[in-house]
Order: C-alpha cells, then structure tokens, then sequence
C-alpha cells in the first residue's frame, strides 16, 4: 500500500480490468505509432542497414575502433571542459556567494569607530561593490549561456587577450554563466538558514566573515548538494555548446564521423543515448544526496514524517528541474 | 557605439523574431508538459512508463542535440513540420508559413524540450498540495480525473507558478540557439551575421544582443522573485 497515490483507491476488481484493458491498449497503439511514424519511413530510406549502424556497433567493421577512437577523444574533450568549468564555477561562485553575504552584513554597519570621511567612503564602496555584483549576477542570469560564449570566444581574441585553445573560451563562457547560478544557489542557501545559527556565531564574538566562512557556507553547501549536483548536470549538457566555437567537444567529432560515413542520424542517436546515461546517473546521485539529507536531520524526522508527500507521487520525486 | 544605431532595425527584428518563437514554444511546452505530468500520475501504469521515459530522456539530453534531430531528423521522418501552419495562427506569426521550415523545427525542438521540465514544474505544484485535499476528493466520490480537474490542478497551480516561470526563463535563453541552427533572423543569428560575415565591432554588438535578451529575462525573473516573497511572507 506504500505505493498507493491519494489521488486514486486501491483499484478493485473492476478498476483492474479496466485498467489493464486501457494499458493493452496503450500499447498497441504505441506500437503502432512508433513503428508507422517512426520506424517505416526510416526503413524506407534505409536507416536501419548495417551499412550504417556497423561503424558504430559492429567491432569487427573495419572502421569501428577510427570512429570510436574519434568519438573517445570527443568524449574525453568534453569531460575535460565539464571538469574544468565545475572546477571554475564552483570557485567563482562561492566567492561570489561570500562576497554578496558580506557585502550585505557590511551594509547594516555604521563604521562607527572610523572617522566620517572615512565612514561614509567604505559606506559608498560597499554600496557601489554591492550593485555592482548584483548587476553581474542579473545579467549573466539573464543572458543566454551560447551567446556568452560565442562573445568571449570572439570577443577576447579581438580585444588582445589570446589564449591559444578554445577550450579556454569554452571554459569561460560556461564559468561566467555556472558561477552566477551556484553563487545564488549558495546564497539562498545562506540566507535559508535559521536566523539563530547568525545569532549565536555572533554571540560568541565572530566576525561577520568567520561567521560566513565557518557556520554558514558549510552549512549552504551540505543543503545545497542536490542542486549542485544538479547543476553539474547543466555543466555536462552546456558542454556541447563548445560545438559552436569548433571546440573539438563530442559533437563537432560526431560531425567529422558523419562527414565520412553520413550516417547523422545513428550517431546522434548513439551520443544522446551516452549523455543521457550518464546524466541520468548523476541525477540519480543528486536523488541519494537528497534523500541521506532528509535522513541527516534528526530533529526534523517528526515534521518531516508528516509532510511528505503522498508515496507515488514523491517516489521518483527527482531535485528541482534545471534546464 | 555606432552599430546600435545605424543596425537598430537588425536587432528590434532579432527581438521579435526571438520573442515570437518564445511565445509560440512556450504554449507548445506548456501544453505538452501539461499532457506528459497528467501521463506520470495516471492510474495507467504503460502511460507512466511514457511519461516517466520522456521526462528522463528530454532532461538529461543537450538541447543541441534535440535541436539536431529536430533539424535532421524531422526531414528523415518525411515531416517539414507543416502541422504548425494552422491557420489562424500563421497569419498571426508569418514566420509560420515561410517555406524554410527552420523556425517550425526551433518551436518543436524548444518545445519538446522545455516539456519535461514543464512536467517536473507541475508534478512539483501537485506534490505541495496536501495530500488531506486529494483524500477528501476522494472520500466524496470523486473519480481520478473529477479529483485532479476540480481540486488538486487548480491548487497546484499556485506552487508551480514559480517553478513554471524558471523553466519559461530558461526557454528564452535557450532559445538563442535557433540561430546556431538555421533559423535566419533572430536575435543570436543576428549576433554572428553582424560580427562574424558583416564585421562590426564585437562588444557593442553583444551589449545590443544582450539588451535584446535581458528586456525578456530580467523583468520576468524579478516579477518571480516578488511573487516567491509574497508567497513566503503569506505562508506564514
């Protein structure tokens, strides 16, 4: 019964009949739909010969191990690019995460024990540090990540600032995007915390920086693992934009090997397959994140308990959607 | 400075163009995701495994290849996507029924995409609906779909509300890729014409892209972000 949604009964007899009929149904026009939309006018045109699919499944094709070699080294270059980006971001963005916390614990001071120029100089700079990073944060938010990248990998080179690969520009591109989302992803997370864990760093004399450094950002982190991890997902996916800027990523190989074999649909298919896999694993550990979380807080356990939500639908409840 | 200028037309067309295939997709999504988050919570178990297979598929692929099979596929498949010249509508969005099927293949890719997570915005409205109100549906004799359409959509509406405007942001973003994929004319197409082939200078042709974006993110995010707080300070 613990699969049991709310928001229908247990189904009785009739209930199971009907259902069971529906799901034969279902299935048989599935079937036909696929095999009518999608499989016949793709064997028409001869989708499904080996001639096409060999290179990629068969081993014993002789250019098998050329195309897997190709497709290796793509797969090798994005997660090289997904690394590095995850690296970046998640540096930028705890700094910058920091950097808003104390900019805004600073602007509540009133730099009493400073003389007045001084005082309202630092209260400047502290307004004018603050809008600044608010304005970064809204406008790499709001910009399409492509488009950052396409611009810095031709903007830097105009400007001078070359540097030799493109997976830099790549790496770039994504930071300033990725960094600004796990930057507000931590701060929301700081900001979500009981206001007493503030209180009592403060009561025991630290500064508003240890505060931020020793109590709160561990904490934002530990709650926010689910979502980081779900915005590595986002890192892994936005690699293959690398193709734009000719970053030699999996795609931009895929398209040597179609070049050759012209066999596009098959090798898409195979590489969508690949990242879905191993995007649908990382999703899962974000899952389990979440889940050992819940199970972390004792004191929640009771209210917890009570709030979950019905067991169907919360079984594969996955973290917050990103796109 | 002076391209902002003399190409001011290039990009008030890069906008709309974009803005119309935002809207076109975000009803495709919309409608779509509604269909697929019904599919994952009906009592059917093979439309289930439907709606959970797309979910998990959509989400976890790049766009780009989406917007691939869109482009290559689709043709394969025999379709140029003529079932979007409806009408009523392709006189609305002349882009609609423009022989170069670009445009139609951006809205199904964007669509078909932003779907799944149109779906897991809804499912999460649903799932912050107390399950009490699910079961007092029920105990009055209500049927599954009696249930869902007069008591738990109607209150889930108001918790996917924000969710549902994240996935809409992220769309527009997303969006841009259109031009990376043939569609002539928006706002990223606009950004490579003018840089790359017309040679303008690189930085004030992004802060005029970039304006072009943020008009429809930005306020769109803030008018979230007030809703989210006004949420927050009634719930309490």
């Amino acid at each position: 019964m613990s699969q049991q949604s709310v928001l229908y009964d247990a189904p009785g007899p009739r209930a199971k009949r009907v259902t069971l009929i529906a799901s034969a149904v279902i299935a048989v026009l599935v079937a036909a739909g696929a095999y009518f939309l999608v499989y016949r006018p793709l064997d028409e045109q001869g989708q499904f010969d080996m001639e096409l699919w060999g290179p990629l499944i068969d081993p014993s094709n002789e250019v098998f191990s050329q195309v897997w070699k190709l497709l290796g080294q793509g797969f090798q270059a994005t997660l090289t690019a997904a690394a590095l980006a995850i690296v970046s971001s998640l540096v930028v963005g705890t700094a910058l995460a920091v950097l808003r916390v104390q900019l805004k614990a600073t602007m509540k001071r009133r730099f009493v024990h400073h003389s007045r120029p001084t005082a309202i100089a630092l209260r400047t700079l502290t307004l004018v540090l603050n809008g600044i990073t608010r304005f970064c944060v809204e406008v790499f938010r709001g910009l399409p990540v492509v488009i950052t990248i396409f611009f810095v990998a031709s903007a830097l080179p105009d400007l001078g600032v070359d540097l030799g690969r493109i997976l830099w520009y790549l790496v770039i591109g994504l930071t300033l995007y990725n960094g600004v989302v796990i930057a507000e992803i931590l701060r929301s997370g700081m900001e979500g915390l009981p206001g007493g864990q503030r209180e009592a760093a403060e009561a025991i004399g630290l500064s508003s920086f240890a505060t931020i450094r020793l109590i709160l950002l561990p904490q934002a982190f530990r709650i926010m693992l689910p979502a980081l991890i779900s915005q590595l997902i986002v890192v892994l996916k936005d690699t293959s934009l690398g193709f734009i800027i000719s970053y030699e990523e999996v795609l931009k190989q895929s398209q040597t090997v179609i070049l050759n074999l012209e066999n596009p649909i098959q090798v898409y298919a195979l590489v969508a397959l690949i990242y879905i896999l191993v995007n649908y694993a990382l999703s899962k550990l974000a899952e389990y994140a979440q889940r050992r979380m819940s199970r972390g807080r004792k004191t929640g356990t009771l209210r917890k308990a009570k709030d979950q939500p019905p067991a169907a639908l919360a079984a594969d409840l996955t973290p917050p959607a990103k796109l | 400075m002076s391209v902002l200028v003399e190409h001011f037309d290039v990009f008030v067309g890069g906008f709309w163009l974009t803005f119309q295939l935002c809207v076109l997709a975000a009803i495709g999504a919309l409608i779509l995701g509604t269909i697929v988050a019904v599919m994952r919570i009906s009592p059917v178990p093979p439309l289930r495994w439907i709606g959970t297979a797309y979910v998990t598929v959509f989400r976890n692929c790049p766009l780009t290849i989406v917007f691939f099979f869109a482009a290559f596929g689709l043709p394969a498949l025999g379709s140029n996507a003529d079932f979007l010249r409806i009408p009523g509508l392709s006189s609305i969005f002349s882009r609609l029924g423009i022989d170069l099927p670009y445009f139609r293949f951006a809205i199904i890719a964007l669509s078909v995409y932003t779907a799944a997570f149109v779906c897991e915005a809804i499912r999460s409205g649903i799932n912050a609906v107390p399950p009490g109100q699910a079961e007092a549906a029920r105990a009055i004799g209500l049927t599954f779909s009696q249930n869902l359409r007069l008591v738990v959509l109607p209150q889930a509406w108001k918790s996917a509300i924000v969710p549902l405007g994240s996935v809409i942001i992220a769309m527009i973003k997303n969006s841009a890729l259109a031009g990376f994929f043939g569609l002539t004319g928006d706002l990223s197409n606009s950004a490579q014409n003018l840089t790359s082939a017309g040679g303008e200078p690189i930085i004030p042709v992004f802060i005029g892209i970039g304006i072009g974006y943020l008009i429809m993110t930005v306020p769109f995010g803030l008018f979230l972000d007030r809703v989210e707080r006004r949420r927050a300070v009634a719930a309490r």
